[in-house]
């Protein structure tokens, strides 16, 4: 499907087809408001179920209670999340009309003209000053530069701070700005998507301008909504896709809620509840019945009918139905929803989440899934940025077979090459050239006269800057030219071409012409497996190989560089094939990349160089507590095996020799990366038994055929194995790992920070971005974004287990409220002969489950269960939430229990205290209440953690407040129960009664809980007790004082003694700085590795059992 | 129990300004929330804790339980079960067709023997056993708008199904009211009528609050089906006490209603006879009827069930806590042991 845009056709049909260039996000508008956000909620189980009980209680026959008191809560809920949403929606309509009525130049008429952004039409010609946002997406045809370039900050489209050049399109080279608004022709583009960085079009002009020739257009030749313009006095463009159906229009959108395990449990748990409902509600429908026919006839006082209407079977069961439907608190969704919005801004206040560097602090975008973080069993980690600072800095080279940098670590003070720069000896002349020119970076002149690089990638911005330390400056860049100091001299250079750079072809070219001897060169820099394969017939890559093998153990990033010069003919031939390549509206990525491959072959590889990635603070600690945590680790990256392998041995993903072993998936065909499988699953099933680290590496080109054809045994290995390094994958192999483990019911989390993340944080349960250098985009479409990969350790054993807990704890005591109410009315209904009476008066049920027992266990957000620290030093406690020990059928059923041993001992006690002349229904009713009030109170109490004075305000205040209404209510002379507070809280036998109920449904609970805390505790009680008695808990000496003293003999890392290395790597150097690092500040390296995560392996292996 | 938590630098991060003592606590104390670092009492249920709660239980609910029996069992109380003794032999076979028959004298005597003194004021109750007074259809069966307005209130919908009669709506309408209980008793001491105070039986709010003072019974027991008593059409409903204690529905299918007081001692071996009308019907359904006379105390009337139930659990808690004691003694339990953590003992043993 294509669409064709007529420029400055203002008599168009296109006009009509497509959209103005009004942007509107909202959801809803003023009168569909009411039936559209009905609907939504209505679309919710819970809500259709409440709207059924809420219904039936409008037939006064059957309602046991006032309509009130499901009405009231129901549409309070629901006013609650409209309102919410009106105003969301508001404040989206707000932006939308700031958006609309700003003001811009168009071309209307053949005439300029001031019009509001929402007036632009597709084709219209709109013309943008300097800082200026850009309204829609146009296709630059005129710039106030000479070379038609633009400059443009993307910020707000793909989160990365540098400017971009745009540039016009060849075919609009040159025409008069005075003519531009007269411009006429059509540009043939593909219909609206969200690719923001594909934009496959042709523009053909109309005469009177110049050739009728089709012009290809790019993403390089647009300026996209929402940019602004930068460094460039006036832009002119046409505008393709105007209003919602802009690429940023189009990558709006609302992402699909995410559910959590949590989530699900608690669907499920009132899905049983519900079923429970019914089964009593037809036994008791049935019993009513049959008393009904049996005895209540005989009871004249009833005065039943003889002939009833036809439904007379039904209202029995109705009414029980009624009654019991409180089984599933109304309130649930509320205090959820409040409670989760609390765990999220717990997250955005937290001041040790606040990334000092940058000041920023860490922010929960999605604030409905903290639980899950504490359910967290796999992490795939990217690698540069994630576990790195992406901080590059140039360390070493290898020129023509000299390494440099080798004795200092850092090969711009390495005399050799400061010798050969001097002395200008012409293979580093070369690669410098290389490293100078072959890049797509922006240099800027600042005011002071320094120069200002603004690089794409982080790795370009380390090679200019390092090419500028050895003499050779990339000064500034106009249009095609670029100028470069050297020394004394200055050089110039032609951009003929950019073969950019791709994940798939993993290596950019340039083609150059020299602007002093007329030579073009092709200039390349890329993988080594990208680059050596393809060099000239006679040269040795050897040294090359080594040099990359050699970098690569030492966590470096190797880069390797080429050049070829080429002839002046086949540059031309081979330029119309590059431009019809371009032209292509149909697989243009990979015809480009076809194209490319034909010109980048026999090149003579100058060098490699070797950039150092930083390891983050933090970083090997954090891993090692959460894989004590038992969480796994997946490291995913694109960078190349030896690299990964060794960032991962320095940061304590994997352990070197003794403890850990690697186990290699290769093989270039199918058959030897089965056979390759089928090893590594052996081994791995052999060593499980054993207390041994086994991780496996596998590359994306293996990954891609296990993924095609081993899925099954390669979703066994990845059950098996708790670390794996997969390198080499592109972004969506890494979301397809992530599909994998998730499709095996582990909750997945994605932690990463670049754009080639975004799919698989957007895929998995829990995204984490990194607010980093390669910009925001990770972190936008995240969850939680946050500065720092250790604050991951906080994130999830601080945010994420003390949300579960909390709400585990929210969530089962909902349940026991409204079940034990539940069940007083039941055991009423047999006192009552089964007609359905309510004990409880409308308001005292209402103001129950909406108000007296919400607000105590909301104060629960606080409870602390361990304090932060104990936390961190036994990770391991985290089984519990990951393994779902807290909320599942088992503890379920224990609040079930409790509540049905509550109901009974306040029913037995309130009827028998309040019997005989004291018989009076709304007293007995009160006095069932009040012990309800009560018990529920010590409930909460016995369940407290930690008091602060907030809870002691909400679970006391609460109890002082349910005396305070029910005066206020007893003292209105039209209410039922008039009077009665008064007359109950004068007799002493009230009080006693109440806490007769208090101590008898507190005690055995009391009794059972010292019990089994004591005497059967859970690791979780035994910490408490070591927390709380032990003063400042114990040393981490003492956990572990048997393995440390064996440890101490083994080496931390394989560095100081050679013979723990392993088969897949070479030891690390020791002047490493990774190494250095990994060490962290004044700890005791040994510390981490005495630590024995081989007993927790086998432990959190259960975790699926329970 | 310790208090730990909140002695985080917060200060420092707080911009330092000159401001009032009080906010500047408000703030500290925000802060210290959005931390989640409020300081935190955390109550650990150690040994000597739990088991001193449960003997102070014991040792308070022993004695308040033993208070309570005592209290009750002073009460002195008479029950007799009139309903069956009070069919003539002729009608035993059919006790309803007895009670239906309204030519059959109702009249009936009891004998009653104090049998330990009873100082006044003694009240006397009727208690009906197997009478729902809860079920759904009956308690519901009222109009309390009615009740204090009288017919100046037409929507009596919640009254049915007796609202009406012969088009004309039912002053006090409604089951309960319809079904208003009837017997009626007169005591005689020796030979002199013994006095029974009738005045103040209902509550005071229900008499001023919730029955008109200006209401008069009206179309009330006309129609074809009689239930319960009947009302004098010229008391308002403010002033018919049986009807105003009869409207105050029982939860339980057992329950008493005050009937008067006797506002004289009894002295033990009293004889008293009482004369009564046996004209409420409890034997189509198996109901049975009782006379009650019960002083009281500041507890109520005779009630075991507090006091048993004290002792019961006061008794059950400290046998708790000696239990509780006993395996503490024998078996002692490191606290906070972190060796028993799994992951520690498989590291130990490794």
């Amino acid at each position: 499907m294509k669409r064709f845009v007529y420029i400055n056709d203002d008599e168009s049909p296109t006009q009509e087809i497509y959209c103005d260039n009004r942007i509107s996000n909202r959801k809803y508008t003023l009168l569909n408001f009411l039936p559209k956000n009905l609907w939504e909620q209505f679309s919710r189980f819970m809500n259709q179920y409440f709207l059924l009980i809420a219904c039936l209680q409008l037939w006064s026959l059957i309602t046991p209670v006032n309509p009130a008191s499901t009405w009231g809560p129901l549409i309070f809920i629901f006013a609650v999340s409209a309102s919410k949403e009106a105003w969301d929606d508001y404040n989206r309509y707000l932006s939308d009309k700031k958006a609309n009525d700003k003001e811009v130049w168009v071309v209307r008429q053949g005439i300029k003209k001031h019009l509001q952004a929402q007036d632009i039409h597709v084709g219209n010609i709109v013309w943008l000053r300097e800082n200026d946002e850009v309204p829609c997406d146009l296709v630059l045809i005129g710039t106030s530069d000479p070379q038609g370039l633009c400059y443009l900050e993307t910020a707000a489209l793909d989160g990365e701070t540098d400017l971009k050049t745009r540039a016009i399109p060849s075919a609009c080279m040159g025409i008069d700005s005075d003519l531009l608004h007269k411009i006429k022709g059509v540009i043939e583009c593909p219909n609206p998507d969200k690719d923001i960085r594909r934009f496959d079009a042709n523009l053909r002009l109309f005469p009177p301008f110049i050739d009728n020739d089709v012009c290809p257009l790019t993403i390089k030749n647009t300026i996209l909504q929402s940019c602004y313009l930068r460094n460039t006095e006036w832009v002119c463009g046409v505008a393709v896709y105007t209003g919602n159906e802009t690429k940023l229009g189009m990558s709006r959108g609302i992402p699909e809620p995410k559910l959590t395990a949590m989530d699900a449990m608690i669907d499920k748990l009132t899905g049983a509840i519900f079923v429970f409902q019914i089964v009593v509600v037809i036994v008791l429908g049935i019993a009513g019945n049959v008393w009904k026919d049996t005895e209540a006839r005989k009871h004249w006082y009833v005065l039943y009918p003889n002939e009833g209407p036809w439904y007379e079977l039904l209202v029995i069961p109705l009414r029980f139905e009624l009654l019991c439907s409180i089984m599933i608190p109304i309130s649930i969704k509320v205090s959820l929803d409040l409670m989760k919005g609390l765990y999220a801004k717990f997250i955005d206040w937290d001041a040790e989440m606040i990334d000092h560097e940058t000041g920023c602090p860490s922010h929960a975008t999605n604030t409905a899934i903290s639980e899950d973080l504490g359910q967290v069993e796999y992490i795939l980690t990217d690698k540069t940025g994630t576990l790195t600072e992406n901080k590059m800095v140039f360390r070493r080279c290898c020129i023509n077979g000299i390494f440099y940098g080798n004795e200092s670590g850092n090969a711009l003070k390495d005399a050799r090459l400061l010798n050969a720069v001097a002395s200008g000896s012409p293979d580093v002349i070369q690669f410098l050239t290389v490293m100078a020119i072959c890049n797509t970076v922006i240099p800027v002149q600042s005011k002071t006269g320094a120069i200002l690089y603004k690089a794409q990638s982080q790795d370009e911005d380390a090679l200019v800057q390092a090419a500028a330390k050895l003499h050779m400056v990339f000064v500034s860049k106009s249009g095609n030219i670029l100028e470069i100091r050297y020394n004394a001299s200055v050089l110039h250079y032609e951009v003929l071409e950019i073969l950019e750079f791709t994940s798939e072809r993993k290596r950019m070219s340039v083609v150059v012409r020299d602007c002093q001897n007329r030579k073009i060169i092709l200039l390349s820099k890329g993988a080594d497996e990208a680059i050596l394969p393809y060099t000239a017939a006679g040269q040795q890559t050897r040294t090359f190989s080594e040099a990359v093998e050699q970098y690569a153990q030492m966590g470096l990033r190797t880069l390797c560089l080429a050049w070829r010069e080429l002839k002046e003919d086949e540059y031309h031939e081979w330029s119309l094939m590059f431009r019809e390549a371009s032209s292509t509206l149909v697989d243009r990525e990979w015809r480009i990349a076809e194209v490319c491959q034909r010109l980048e072959h026999d090149l003579e590889a100058l060098g490699i160089t070797a950039i150092e990635d930083r390891l983050q603070d933090g970083v090997p600690e954090t891993i090692e507590t959460l894989r004590k945590a038992g969480i796994n680790f997946w490291m995913l990256t694109g960078d190349k095996q030896n690299t990964a392998i060794q960032i991962a041995l320095s940061c304590n993903f994997i352990s070197p020799e003794p403890k850990g072993q690697l186990l290699l998936i290769d093989g270039k065909t199918e058959d030897e990366v089965s056979r390759s499988l089928e090893r590594v699953l052996l081994t791995m099933s052999i060593t499980t038994s054993e207390p041994k680290d086994v991780a496996f590496v596998v590359d994306g080109w293996a990954l891609e055929i296990l993924l095609k054809h081993y899925r099954k045994a390669f979703t066994d290995l990845a059950i098996l194995s708790r670390t794996a390094i997969c390198c080499r994958v592109t972004p969506s192999q890494k979301a397809q790992l992530v599909e994998l483990l998730k499709s095996c019911d582990y909750r997945t989390l994605a932690v990463g920070d670049g754009g080639n993340d975004v799919r698989m944080i957007q895929q998995a349960d829990i995204g984490v971005g990194i607010s980093g250098r390669e910009g925001l985009q990770a972190a936008r479409a995240a969850d939680y974004s946050i500065g720092k990969f250790r604050f991951l350790k906080r994130l999830i054993l601080v945010h994420g287990r003390y949300s579960y807990n909390r709400t585990a704890f929210l969530s089962q005591y909902s349940f026991y409220k409204s079940l034990l109410i539940c069940f007083i009315q039941i055991f009423f209904s047999f006192i009552s002969g089964v007609s359905g009476t309510s004990l409880f008066n409308s308001v005292s049920l209402m103001a129950y489950n909406v108000f007296y027992t919400s607000i105590p266990v909301l104060v629960s957000v606080l409870d602390k269960d361990l304090s932060e620290e104990t936390v961190m030093q036994h990770p391991q406690i985290l089984f519990y939430c990951q393994a779902g020990r807290l909320l599942n059928p088992s503890t379920f059923a224990g609040w079930f229990g409790r509540s049905l041993f509550h109901a009974i001992v306040v029913f037995i006690i309130s009827i028998n205290a309040y019997a005989y002349e004291k018989s009076e229904m709304e007293e007995v009713a009160m006095v069932a209440l009040s012990g309800c009030i009560w018990l529920q109170a010590f409930v909460v109490t016995l369940e407290t953690n930690s008091f602060t004075i907030l809870q002691h305000l909400a679970i006391w205040g609460n109890l002082i407040a349910f005396y305070v209404i029910n005066w206020i209510v007893s003292a209105i002379p039209s209410s039922g129960m008039y009077t009665i507070m008064f007359r109950l809280c004068g007799q002493p036998s009230y009080w006693i009664t109440v806490f007769l109920i208090v101590a008898a449904g507190m005690g055995p609970i009391l009794a059972l809980k010292y019990f089994r805390y004591t005497y059967r505790p859970s690791k979780i009680n035994t910490l408490q007790q070591a927390e709380r008695l032990g003063g400042p808990i114990l040393s981490l000496g003492n956990i572990e004082p048997q393995p440390r003293s064996l440890e101490k003999e083994v080496s931390p890392l394989s560095i100081t003694q050679p013979k723990n290395r392993s088969s897949v790597y070479e030891p690390l150097l020791s002047d490493s700085p990774n190494a250095r690092r990994s060490f962290g500040s004044g700890t005791p390296f040994d510390f981490f590795q005495s630590q024995s995560r081989l007993s927790s392996s086998s432990y959190s292996r259960n975790c699926k059992d329970n | 129990m310790d208090v730990d938590g909140g002695e985080s630098s917060s200060s420092d991060s707080i911009s330092v300004r000159s401001i009032p003592i009080h906010s500047r606590q408000s703030e500290d104390f925000l802060y210290k929330f959005k931390q989640q670092n409020i300081p935190a009492c955390k109550p650990v249920l150690t040994p000597a804790w739990v088991i001193a709660t449960l003997l102070l239980l014991g040792f308070f609910f022993i004695p308040i339980g033993l208070v309570t029996l005592r209290t009750s069992r002073g009460v002195v109380e008479i029950v007799d079960r009139y309903d069956a003794d009070c069919v003539p032999e002729a009608f035993k076979g059919n006790k309803v067709s007895y009670i239906k028959d309204t030519s059959v004298p109702k009249n009936c005597t009891l004998v009653l023997k104090v049998h330990k003194h009873m100082k006044a004021p003694i009240y006397v109750y009727y208690q009906l056993d197997n009478y729902y007074q809860n079920h759904r259809r009956y308690v519901k069966s009222r109009s309390d708008q009615q009740l204090l307005h009288g017919l100046k209130y037409n929507d009596t919908s919640s009254c049915k199904p007796e609202e009406s009669n012969n088009g004309l709506p039912i002053v006090p309408c409604g089951l309960i009211a319809w079904s208003l209980f009837n017997d009626t008793y007169k005591f005689i001491r020796g030979t002199a009528e013994l006095r029974i105070n009738r005045k103040n039986i209902a509550w005071k709010s229900d008499r001023n609050h919730k029955f008109g003072k200006h209401v008069y019974p009206f179309n009330f027991q006309s129609g074809t089906l009689i239930g319960g008593g009947k009302l004098d059409p010229n008391v308002p409903l403010g002033d018919q006490e049986d009807l105003i204690v009869w409207m105050r529905t029982a939860a339980l299918p057992s329950f008493r209603k005050l009937y008067g007081r006797i506002e004289e001692d009894l002295d033990a071996d009293d004889v008293i006879l009482v004369h009564l009308m046996n004209n409420y019907n409890t034997y189509s359904f198996g109901g049975k009827k009782k006379l009650v006379i019960s002083t009281s105390s500041w507890l109520g009337g005779k009630n075991d069930f507090l006091g048993v139930a004290y002792i019961f659990v006061g008794s059950s808690a400290i046998i708790l806590a000696l239990f509780f004691l006993l395996l503490h003694v024998k078996n002692p339990r490191p606290y906070g042991d972190t060796a028993y953590l799994s992951w520690n003992r498989k590291g130990i043993s490794s």
